[in-house]
């Protein structure tokens, strides 16, 4: 753990009244896989498009790669991958020109995309499928491709936006090792999810409740923290503190 | 009864506070009517006339003068031979010429038919045919002044009909540009019956776009918003639920498309009203009648809408297949801009199909001549099984389940 | 008697989708009955069938013993349906949903106050606001509501925690227990494993076929390997170290820890711990710790679509080849 991938100081953001990121402080250490949670509305989507120049912070600082999100937003954006929750492939295109489609945008010659698509499509085992259009391939295909293709210019950091909603556990599985191999070769990842039992995938997280921090760490430490058997109980204990519903209201019969 | 009601509140309620739409159907057919009556005007002032009069005599004078007096034409140019005729229509300069024949009077005076030539620029065919009409009409005006004075076969009569083809008459057409073969559009004179003329005497463009502009009004109200209301319902799940609940068919479609016709209606007396106030387009006939083949229109739009809205499931796609289906064939084929006499044949068989069409003859019929059903009970017929097959088709086509 | 039952049945779209492939299985009244799969397993497409908006290309389906393609109409009134929990109209307020939703039933709020009380409750405060600016969990409330507002013998609820947070989730199943203590029977679907616990019965679902039907605790029961869970520090690299272990029967991530199961299915599970301890201790993983496991439904959904497809336990790919695991990519989607 050299040096942060990520620093971000007091960052905030406000839209009109609304302060849905509030004063946050966190660092990401290199070849990390840091997790992001939160409900919806928590602030993490705000605080993710800050940190990938989609968004400039109303206050505070964050450093992305060594790079200024403020002054450097291009810089920024060369040095990450991002891949959203609606998969961000072409889905007309087939894999190999998605790939090179990415592979292009970020400066890639000819040589070196060819040899990147030959052994990513090998790897994910999609070379059987790689002039097929994407819209005709599985979600977990789709998912792990667009993964790759995130990773296609070799960022520093990659950012995951909820990737695996929906797939299969076994694909879930095989994505968190894509990204557990991609961290093991010293590229940091941030991914935000709603499955909280993969919270625990990470190996640091941080909840977010109502624009702020409600917790920070390794999931392991953080149970042991509050005394809790699950980060999924960890989350409802920060978001709501009282459980909301007295089951002795609802009435004995109700058809 | 209950479900009906709720499901036409809930209806309203979109309808209400979807306050960007609303604003565009209102303001459409408003701003539309102002668009096609003084941006669009298809009206022709000011004229340039060419004369060639070899000869004059009584009849020829007659005629210039009651060209020159009809208030729309400048005569620009008298010329004795038709050659002269090049240089003029080439650089502009004229726009129409009137080729008298020497003998003009004569021929009329022996109780023969006259001849004459009308030669007319037709670069712009809309404006060129408007010409021409506008030129016959100036024509006929003399022919009957002659026939109420007791000469009952006389009037300048066709070239056609003595026999020589048309294209004889001309020693060589003045060109109008290779875009156009044939240039200016030669024409013998006819004792043409020019409908548009005689039943739109102030030759006012807005009163032959009005009809067609509530046909468009009516399709993109009644067509497109209830595709769009369908397909919407589609997309956000809430058709499952409507689909599952013991509403029939028929109660779902009635309460989507109930709030659209009272839309539908409230715009057709909108344009009414403001095509009355701004252009003083004449209402010759009767409004209820005219409303009831408006309700008939917005059912065949309606059904139209319904039937898209079956077969998609997003709203741009509904809003592609209602534009390919509805508005272009309406707008297009219906004789609303472009006349059904001027398309060509398999454009003009096509035209049979589309509903825009009939409603247009309808419309134009009832506000500009003032005739009723007893000369319109044939467009109205074919318009109400036009309204009943779709009706049937897409109530049909509405499935009570997803497959 | 039963109050659904469904004999093998199969629904296609087109000629290359079969959506779902024989499925057959019974719900006894008032039980609370999940379906857990992940998406385009089938679980949109059975609850469409159920509530008779699709019909079957074979086999045969009743609900409330009515039969879901001959009598639809009968059906129809007497189900609760909530396809997925965003199926509201968004410019409507919550009141003006729930209104309508009543009159297309014949009845009114008023009428049904007492039904749906409690979870109305909930909503009452904020009844003049739009649909569209409700959280989401206060989306699925509302939906639930208007499913249940023209009380119906059996609720159907499609993925109803789909893409709400954890705590709405959890809310939202103390929910669907009160109305099982109602005796009110509830067939739900959920893409999260972890929601499995909450029903009495679940069937498990993948790819348009049922990999288990019956109790959780039963299913998981079931599991017939010795499964550990295996903790390092470099837990990638001990991942991949454990995959070129002899015995390995799976090797799959799983939280903090790694999910092993041995191929040798009746050794005791202390002695594969003390084999385990000793490969990583030799391949340098000092810090390591290895201990048995009770398996979840996910493991077993793990273990139940592997088998069925006869996949993961090739232990020289680490990644299990996509070419072998799914013989036709569009059979997975069209469906739900």
């Amino acid at each position: 753990m050299i040096e942060s991938a990520i620093d971000v100081k007091d960052l905030t953001r406000t839209f009109g009244s609304f302060t849905a990121v509030d004063h946050i402080s966190f660092e990401v250490h290199s070849g990390e896989v840091f997790g992001f949670l939160g409900a919806n509305g928590a602030g993490k989507t705000t605080a993710m498009r800050m940190l990938i120049g989609l968004l400039t912070p109303s206050g505070g600082t964050a450093r992305v790669a060594g790079h200024d999100v403020y002054t450097e937003s291009e810089a920024v954006k060369r040095s990450i991958g991002y891949m959203s929750q609606r998969f961000s492939l072409y889905e007309d295109l087939t894999p190999r020109e998605n790939i090179r489609l990415y592979g292009g945008i970020y400066g890639l010659t000819m040589p070196q995309i060819r040899e990147r698509t030959g052994r990513m499509l090998t790897r994910l085992g999609l070379a059987r499928v790689a002039d097929e259009q994407v819209r005709s391939l599985p979600l977990g295909w789709r998912q792990k491709l667009a993964f790759s293709v995130a990773l296609v210019h070799e960022p520093r950091i990659v950012f995951l936006d909820e990737p695996t909603s929906g797939v299969d556990p076994i694909t879930r599985r095989q994505f968190w090792e894509l990204i557990y191999e991609a961290a093991s070769g010293g590229t940091t990842v941030l991914v935000t999810t709603h499955y909280m039992d993969e919270a625990e995938y990470c190996d640091r997280i941080c909840i977010m409740v109502a624009g702020r921090i409600g917790a920070i760490g390794a999931p392991a430490d953080l149970k042991k923290q509050f005394g809790v058997d699950s980060i999924d109980e960890l989350f409802v204990r920060l978001a709501r503190p009282e459980t909301a519903v007295p089951e002795s209201a609802l009435p004995e019969r109700l058809s | 009864m209950t479900a009906l009601r709720g499901l036409l509140r809930k209806e309203i309620f979109h309808i209400l506070r979807d306050r960007r739409t609303l604003t565009v159907l209102l303001a459409l057919p408003v701003v539309q009517v102002i668009l096609f009556g003084f941006a669009i005007r298809t009206d022709v002032n000011d004229v340039r006339l060419a004369i060639v009069d070899p000869a004059p005599d009584d009849a020829t004078i007659a005629l210039r003068n009651r060209f020159a007096s009809a208030g729309v034409f400048r005569t620009v140019a008298v010329v004795p031979r038709a050659a002269d005729l090049d240089p003029l229509f080439q650089t502009g300069a004229a726009q129409q010429a009137i080729v008298f024949e020497p003998g003009l009077a004569a021929d009329l005076g022996r109780g023969e038919p006259g001849h004459m030539l009308i030669i007319t620029d037709a670069t712009e065919p809309n404006t060129g045919s408007l010409l021409q009409a506008y030129a016959q009409a100036v024509v006929q005006g003399y022919q009957q002044e002659l026939i109420a004075a007791g000469r009952p076969s006389a009037g300048p009569a066709p070239r056609s009909a003595a026999g020589p083809p048309l294209a004889e008459l001309l020693e060589g057409p003045p060109s109008a540009g290779p875009a156009l073969r044939g240039g200016p559009a030669p024409r013998a004179v006819a004792i043409v019956p020019a409908v548009r003329l005689r039943f739109n005497p102030t030759r006012a463009s807005s009163n032959l776009f009005v009809p067609g502009l509530m046909a468009f009004v009516l399709t993109i109200i009644s067509s497109l918003m209830t595709a769009i209301s369908l397909t919407r319902e589609k997309e956000t799940g809430t058709m499952e639920a409507l689909l599952v609940s013991p509403l029939r068919p028929w109660e779902i479609i009635v309460g989507k498309v109930a709030p659209y016709l009272v839309i539908g209606f409230i715009s057709v007396v909108a344009v009414l009203i403001e095509a009355r106030l701004i252009f003083h387009v004449p209402l010759n006939g009767s409004l209820p009648l005219l409303l009831f083949e408006g309700g008939l229109y917005i059912l065949v739009s309606l059904s139209l809408g319904i039937l898209v809205s079956a077969r998609t499931s997003s709203q741009r796609v509904a809003m592609m297949g209602v534009l390919l289906a509805t508005m272009l064939p309406n707008v297009l084929l219906s004789g609303f801009i472009f006349p059904v006499e001027s398309m060509p044949a398999p454009l003009r068989i096509v035209s049979y199909i589309v509903p825009g069409r009939w409603f247009v003859l309808i419309a134009r019929g009832i506000m500009l001549k003032g005739i009723g059903l007893d000369y319109l009970w044939r467009e109205t017929l074919i318009l109400a099984a036009m309204a009943a097959a779709l009706l049937i088709v897409s109530t049909r086509s509405f499935k009570e389940r997803l497959d | 008697m039963s109050t659904v039952v469904v004999e093998a049945l199969v629904k296609r779209f087109g000629r290359t989708t079969t959506a779902l492939d024989g499925v057959s299985f019974t719900v006894a009244p008032g039980e609370l009955f999940g379906f857990i799969g992940p998406d385009g397993a089938g679980k949109t497409t059975l609850f469409r069938l159920l509530v008779s908006l699709l019909r079957p290309d074979a086999g045969r389906a009743s609900v409330l013993g009515l039969d879901v393609v001959r009598e639809y109409r009968a059906l129809r009134q007497r189900v609760g349906y909530m396809a997925g929990p965003f199926s509201l109209y968004p410019d409507l307020s919550v009141e003006e949903n729930l209104r309508f939703f009543a009159s297309v039933f014949g009845t009114t709020i008023e009428r049904e106050h007492a039904r749906i009380a409690p979870i109305y409750a909930q909503l009452e405060p904020f009844k003049t606001r739009r649909a569209a600016a409700l959280s989401g969990g206060m989306k699925q409330k509302l939906a639930l509501c208007c499913a249940l507002v023209h009380r119906p013998e059996i609720l159907l609820l499609d993925e109803p925690t789909k893409g709400v947070d954890a705590v709405s989730r959890r809310e939202f199943w103390d929910l669907l227990g009160t109305l099982k203590r109602s005796g009110l029977t509830t067939i739900v679907s959920t893409p999260y494993m972890d929601e499995a616990n909450r029903c009495d019965r679940i069937a498990l679902i993948h790819r348009g076929r049922l990999l288990a039907v019956d109790a959780p605790g039963t299913i998981t029961r079931a599991f017939d390997r010795p499964l550990l869970a295996v903790r390092a520090r470099e837990r990638y690299k001990a991942l991949l170290a454990l995959r070129g272990h002899e015995h390995a029967h799976s090797v799959y991530p799983f939280g903090d820890v790694i999910h092993y199961t041995d191929e040798r299915a009746d050794a005791p599970a202390d002695q594969i711990g003390q084999e385990l301890r000793a490969f990583l201790a030799a391949n340098g993983f000092a810090d390591a710790s290895v201990e048995p496991l009770a398996p979840t439904v996910e493991d077993t959904f793990i273990a139940r679509t592997a088998e069925s497809e006869s996949r993961i336990s090739n232990p020289e790919s680490r990644i299990p080849n996509p070419e072998s695991q799914i013989p036709n990519p569009e059979s997975r989607t069209g469906s739900s």
